[in-house]
C-alpha cells in the first residue's frame, strides 16, 4: 500500500514555499530542450502551465476536445480573480487570504498548499495585466477591487462580468506565442483516453483524434492533467456540456489517488430550473450579492400568491419581506460564503417560501441598490430635487455599468427584465472541490503524473469561496507547476525520446480501443443522455445540497443497476473512425457512472458536516453545519481496486499550525 | 409547437452535403435553440440514425464554440445573441427553420454544422499576443495607470468570443472584425505598445494568407456580432496598419 507523502516543506508557513524553491533540484536549459511534457486541458491552469513549460525550454504537447484552446471553460468564469494586494488599504494582506481560505474551507485543505496560493496571487495580477488583460480601471487609471462571498476586504480583480475570458485569452494568447515559435504542439479536438505507465512512471497518453476518430500514441516524460473538474455527474450543473471527468478518472484507474471525492460546490445564484428539456444551469455572478438583496416572503400566502402569478414581487412591502440572510446572519449578510448562502436558500424553500412555480427559487433584488446608487449619482450630478424616478433611473445605469452583460443574459434566459422586477435565482452545482490527490508539487501518486487546477482536489477544502478558481487555476499553471516539476525532470535529462512503440503503449491502445468498441457494439435501446440524466438525478437528489447515511446507501446500489443497465442497453450509433459525438458522450459518461458511486462513498464515510458536504444527521440546532474535528481532520484519498465502491481509504491528516481551528461563524 | 427543420447534413469534408427535412414537436418556448437540436437528436439517436453534429460547449454565449446559419442569419433572429442564448420564442408555432453550417472558403466544413475554425487560431499565432515572459517578474500592476476610457475600451474589444459570425455573414467571408478587435485591445493599452507594428502587419499578412476575403466596409459583421464588436476597430486597425507601414521605425 502507497504511503501519503504530502511532502510539505518544513518550516515556518511563510518561508515554506520560498525555501522549498531554493531546494528543489532544477534542469538546465540546454537540457530541459531535451524533455518532453504533455499537459491534457487548456483552460486557466493548463493554458498557463503548457505557455509557462515551454518558455522555460521544455518541449510541450497541449491536448483540448475543444476546436481551440480559447474555448476552455475557464472562459465562463464570471466574477473575478482574488489577490492579496490591498490596493484598497482595507487591512488586506497575504495572511488573510490564507486565512479566508482556509476559513472559507472549513479546515478541511492545506496550510502550506494555501499559504502558497495566497502568496502567488499577488504576481498573478501583475503577469495579467503585463499580457494585456484589461482588468477594470478607475478613474485614476488604477486597478478597481470589490468584495465576494466569505471576505470582509476588496480583494477581488475583475473585467465587468467576464473575467474568466479576459483571464483565459491572456493564457491562451501566451500559448499562441509558444505556437509559434515551435514549442508547444497543439493537438484541438482530441481527447485524452488513458495515461500509459512505464516502469510505475506516466511516460505520455493514449488519445482520440476526435475528427477523424484516430487512436493516438503520444510520448512524454510527465503527463500534466488540467482537465478541469466533475461537475457534469450531476447532469444539470453551471459546467460546459463538454466538461467531464474521464482524464481524471482515467489516471484514478491508473493509480492515482482521488482526493475528498464528495466536495461539491453548490453556488447560490443561478437561474432556477425551467423544465425537463433543460441541458445545463446558468450561473449568474457570486459578485450580484454585493448588491442584490437576497429574500422571500414572510407569509406563506404571499409566496403562494407570487407563485400562482397572482401577486407581483414590487407589490410586497418591505415588512412583508424576510431578507434571511441578513437576518441570519447579520455581520456577512448577503455575501456569506456559497456554501451557506446556498443551504439557507433551500431551507426556506424546502419550508414553502420558494417564488417560482417549482417552488425553488429565492429572490434577488436590486431595488435598493438602484435607489442608493441613485441618490449618490444625484448629488454628484447637483441635482438637488431629483425625483424618485429620476433617481432610480440614475440608480440602474450605474448599475448596468457594473452588470450589464449579466442583466442581459438573464433577460435572454428567462424573459424577464431585471430592472423591472427581482431576478429568481437558485442553487445549481458549480465547482468541485475533490479531485486527483496531489503532493505539495501537485504531482498524484503516479510518479511524473502532475495534475493541476480544479482537477486536482488542493487550496480549497470542503468549499471554495469565490473568485479563488481562478486564482488557483492560475498559480498552479504560471507560478508552482514550472518550479516543481523540474525536480521530477532533473532525472530525466538522459532518458532520451519516450519509445511509443513499447508494449505499455500497445497494451493501453487496445484497452482503449476495446473499450469503445465494445460500446458501438451494445447496441441497445437507450440514448446515453437517458443514463446520464438518471445518474444525475440520483446524485441531485441522494449526494447534492445535503445528505444523509440512508439516501446514500440506496444511491450507490442505484447507482451501481444504473451502470450494469448502461453497459447493457445503451445505444451509441455512428462508426469509431469518425466524428462520433453520441460515443464521445458514451465513454465520458460511463466514467461518470464509476465517479458518482466513489462521490456517495466518500459522503457516506464523512460522518460530518464540512462545507460543501453537509449530512443531515450532524448540524447544529440552527441548522448549520457540524465538523467533527476529532475525527475528520482528515482528506480522503481513495486508491482504485477494480471496483469504484470498494476503493481504498487512505487518509491524510490535516495539521494546522498558523490557524486556530475554529468553528466557522459569519454570524 | 412543431416546427419543420431544414438542416444541412454532410459526412465529411469531402463529402458532398444536401438540406434534409426533420419535423421536430412539442417544442416549448423556454428551449434554447440547441436544446431543441439535442431533443431531435435524442430521437435520432433512439431510431439508430446519426445525430446531426454541431459545436457547443459553454451554453452560456461565451466560449464562441456554437455557429450555426438560422434562416439566413448568423446565430439566427435575435441580435447580439449566440446560438446557444437563442430561445426557441423566437420562432412560430408552424415555422420552417433552415440550419446551416458557417460557409467560408477559411472555415472548412469538417462533418454537418461543424466547420474548422483554427485559422483564428493561426492569426492570433502570428502575433496576437503581448511578448512577456510568464515568470511572473513583471511591474506591479499599478505601475502603469491606464486611464478608465482606454481599459474600458480595451476591454470592449476584448470581449469578442471567436464564434466567426462576422466572417459568416460577410459577403466577402472577411475576418477583419475579429482580427481588429485584438489588434484594438493589445493597441489601446500601453502593455501591447512596444510591438503593435509588428503585430498588426503580421496579423493581417496571415489573415490574407488564410484566405479570408477583403472588407469593404458593408457592416453586416457589426450587425451580426453575438457580442457587439463595433466596426470602429476596423477603422482603428486601419489606422495602426497604416502607421506600420508609413513609419515602420517605431
Amino acid at each position: 500500500m502507497t504511503k501519503l507523502d504530502a511532502k510539505i516543506p518544513k518550516g515556518p508557513i511563510d518561508q515554506k514555499w520560498t525555501n522549498h524553491k531554493n531546494n528543489i533540484k532544477l534542469v538546465n536549459p540546454a537540457n530541459k530542450r531535451l524533455i518532453d511534457v504533455i499537459v491534457v486541458g487548456t483552460g486557466l491552469a493548463g493554458g498557463a502551465a503548457a505557455a509557462s513549460l515551454a518558455e522555460m525550454g521544455y518541449n510541450v504537447k497541449a491536448f483540448c476536445f475543444q476546436d481551440s484552446p480559447r474555448r476552455a471553460h475557464s472562459i465562463a468564469a464570471q466574477g473575478g480573480i482574488n489577490a492579496a494586494k490591498n490596493y484598497q488599504n482595507d487591512g488586506d494582506s497575504v495572511y488573510r487570504l490564507f486565512y479566508d481560505t482556509i476559513k472559507g474551507g472549513d479546515y478541511r485543505s492545506r496550510e502550506g498548499n494555501v499559504y502558497r496560493l495566497a502568496e502567488v496571487s499577488t504576481s498573478i495580477i501583475d503577469q495579467c495585466v503585463a499580457q494585456g488583460v484589461p482588468f477594470a480601471r478607475e478613474y485614476g487609471g488604477l486597478l478597481d477591487n470589490r468584495s465576494f462571498g466569505g471576505v470582509q476586504v476588496s480583494r477581488t480583480f475583475y473585467a465587468k462580468g467576464q473575467t474568466g475570458q479576459q483571464l483565459l485569452l491572456g493564457a491562451y494568447s501566451a500559448m499562441s506565442r509558444q505556437i509559434s515559435k515551435g514549442k508547444i504542439t497543439m493537438y484541438n479536438r482530441h481527447e485524452m483516453m488513458d495515461v500509459v505507465k512505464v516502469d510505475g512512471k506516466a511516460r505520455g497518453i493514449i488519445a482520440r483524434n476526435l475528427v477523424t476518430g484516430e487512436i493516438e500514441r503520444h510520448g512524454a516524460h510527465a503527463v500534466v492533467i488540467c482537465s478541469g473538474g466533475y461537475g457534469n455527474v450531476f447532469f444539470l450543473s453551471t459546467n460546459a456540456m463538454g466538461s467531464n471527468a474521464s482524464a481524471s478518472w482515467k489516471v484514478h484507474k491508473k493509480g492515482a489517488f482521488f482526493g475528498n471525492p464528495s466536495y461539491t460546490q453548490i453556488h447560490p445564484t443561478c437561474i432556477p430550473v425551467s423544465g425537463d428539456h433543460q441541458s445545463k444551469l446558468t450561473l449568474m455572478s457570486e459578485s450580484l450579492r454585493n448588491d442584490g438583496r437576497i429574500w422571500v416572503p414572510k407569509k406563506k400566502e404571499d409566496a403562494e400568491a407570487i407563485r400562482q402569478g397572482k401577486m407581483k414581487p414590487v407589490q410586497l412591502a418591505e415588512e412583508d419581506r424576510d431578507y434571511y440572510l441578513e437576518r441570519r446572519y447579520p455581520s456577512f449578510g448577503n455575501l456569506v460564503p456559497r456554501d451557506v448562502a446556498s443551504r439557507a436558500a433551500k431551507e426556506r424553500c424546502d419550508a414553502g417560501f420558494g417564488v417560482n412555480q417549482t417552488g425553488e427559487a429565492v429572490f434577488l433584488d436590486f431595488a435598493a441598490s438602484f435607489e442608493r446608487y441613485g441618490k449618490t449619482e444625484a448629488k454628484v450630478h447637483g441635482l438637488e430635487n431629483a425625483s424618485k424616478e429620476e433617481i432610480i433611473k440614475l440608480g440602474r445605469k450605474v448599475v448596468e455599468s457594473k452588470y450589464g452583460n449579466l442583466f442581459e443574459m438573464y433577460e435572454k434566459i428567462t424573459d424577464d427584465n431585471p430592472y423591472e422586477t427581482p431576478m429568481k435565482i437558485y442553487p445549481a452545482v458549480h465547482y468541485t472541490m475533490g479531485g486527483i490527490w496531489v503532493d505539495y508539487n501537485l504531482m498524484t501518486t503516479i510518479p511524473g503524473c502532475y495534475a493541476c487546477g480544479e482537477a486536482n482536489f488542493s487550496d480549497h477544502g470542503a468549499n471554495r469561496l469565490g473568485a479563488s478558481a481562478l486564482m488557483q487555476g492560475l498559480a498552479d499553471g504560471y507560478f508552482v507547476l514550472p518550479y516543481t516539476i523540474g525536480d521530477y525532470l532533473a532525472d530525466d535529462i538522459r532518458t532520451g525520446e519516450i519509445d511509443t512503440n513499447s508494449s505499455e503503449f500497445a497494451a493501453a491502445e487496445k484497452e482503449v480501443k476495446d473499450s469503445l468498441q465494445k460500446l458501438i457494439d451494445i447496441k441497445g435501446n437507450k440514448t446515453v443522455d437517458y443514463f446520464h440524466r438518471r445518474l444525475g438525478k440520483i446524485m441531485w437528489n441522494d449526494c447534492g445540497m445535503s445528505r444523509n447515511g440512508k439516501d446514500l446507501k440506496r444511491a450507490m446500489e442505484d447507482i451501481r443497476a444504473l451502470r450494469d443497465e448502461f453497459w447493457s442497453d445503451v445505444k451509441v450509433p455512428g462508426e469509431l473512425n469518425d466524428m462520433n459525438l453520441e460515443l464521445e458522450k458514451a465513454s465520458r459518461v460511463a466514467d461518470f457512472l464509476e465517479l458518482g458511486e466513489l462521490m456517495c462513498q466518500d459522503a457516506l464515510d464523512r460522518e460530518e458536516s464540512a462545507g460543501g458536504h453537509f449530512r443531515e444527521e450532524h448540524q447544529t440546532p440552527e441548522g448549520e453545519a457540524l465538523r467533527d474535528d476529532e475525527n475528520f481532520t482528515f482528506v480522503s484519498a481513495y486508491e482504485y481496486t477494480g471496483d469504484p465502491g470498494k476503493a481504498t481509504l487512505h487518509k491524510e491528516q490535516l495539521e494546522f499550525e498558523a490557524v486556530e481551528v475554529k468553528t466557522r461563524s459569519y454570524k | 409547437m412543431n416546427l419543420t427543420l431544414k438542416v444541412w447534413r454532410q459526412k465529411g469534408p469531402e463529402a458532398k452535403g444536401s438540406m434534409e427535412t426533420y419535423p421536430v414537436s412539442d417544442v416549448s418556448p423556454d428551449m434554447s435553440f440547441l436544446e431543441m437540436l439535442d431533443v431531435l437528436n435524442e430521437e435520432l439517436v433512439e431510431k439508430g440514425d446519426v445525430p446531426i453534429a454541431f459545436d457547443h460547449d459553454c451554453r452560456e454565449g461565451i466560449c464562441g464554440s456554437c455557429s450555426l446559419y438560422i434562416n439566413g442569419q448568423a446565430h439566427g433572429p435575435m441580435q447580439g445573441t449566440t446560438t446557444c442564448q437563442l430561445h426557441m420564442r423566437s420562432f412560430k408555432d408552424g415555422d420552417t427553420v433552415f440550419i446551416e453550417p458557417w460557409r467560408a472558403k477559411a472555415f472548412p466544413v469538417i462533418k454537418d454544422l461543424v466547420v474548422d475554425r483554427s485559422a483564428f487560431d493561426r492569426v492570433i499565432q502570428a502575433g496576437g499576443y503581448v511578448s512577456v515572459n510568464t515568470s511572473g517578474n513583471t511591474l506591479d500592476a499599478n505601475a502603469i495607470p491606464v486611464p478608465k476610457e482606454d481599459a474600458d475600451m480595451a476591454f470592449d474589444a476584448a470581449t469578442c468570443i471567436g464564434c466567426g459570425a462576422c466572417v459568416a455573414t460577410c459577403k466577402n467571408a472577411s475576418a477583419m472584425l475579429f482580427v481588429s478587435a485584438k489588434v484594438s485591445q493589445l493597441s489601446l493599452l500601453p502593455q501591447g505598445e512596444v510591438e503593435a507594428n509588428e503585430r498588426v502587419k503580421n496579423m493581417v499578412a496571415q489573415m490574407d494568407k488564410e484566405g479570408f476575403g477583403n472588407c469593404s466596409v458593408t457592416g453586416a459583421c457589426e450587425v451580426e456580432c453575438p457580442k457587439g464588436i463595433s466596426l470602429e476597430n476596423i477603422a482603428r486597425m486601419n489606422r495602426e496598419y497604416l502607421k506600420a507601414n508609413v513609419s515602420p521605425g517605431k
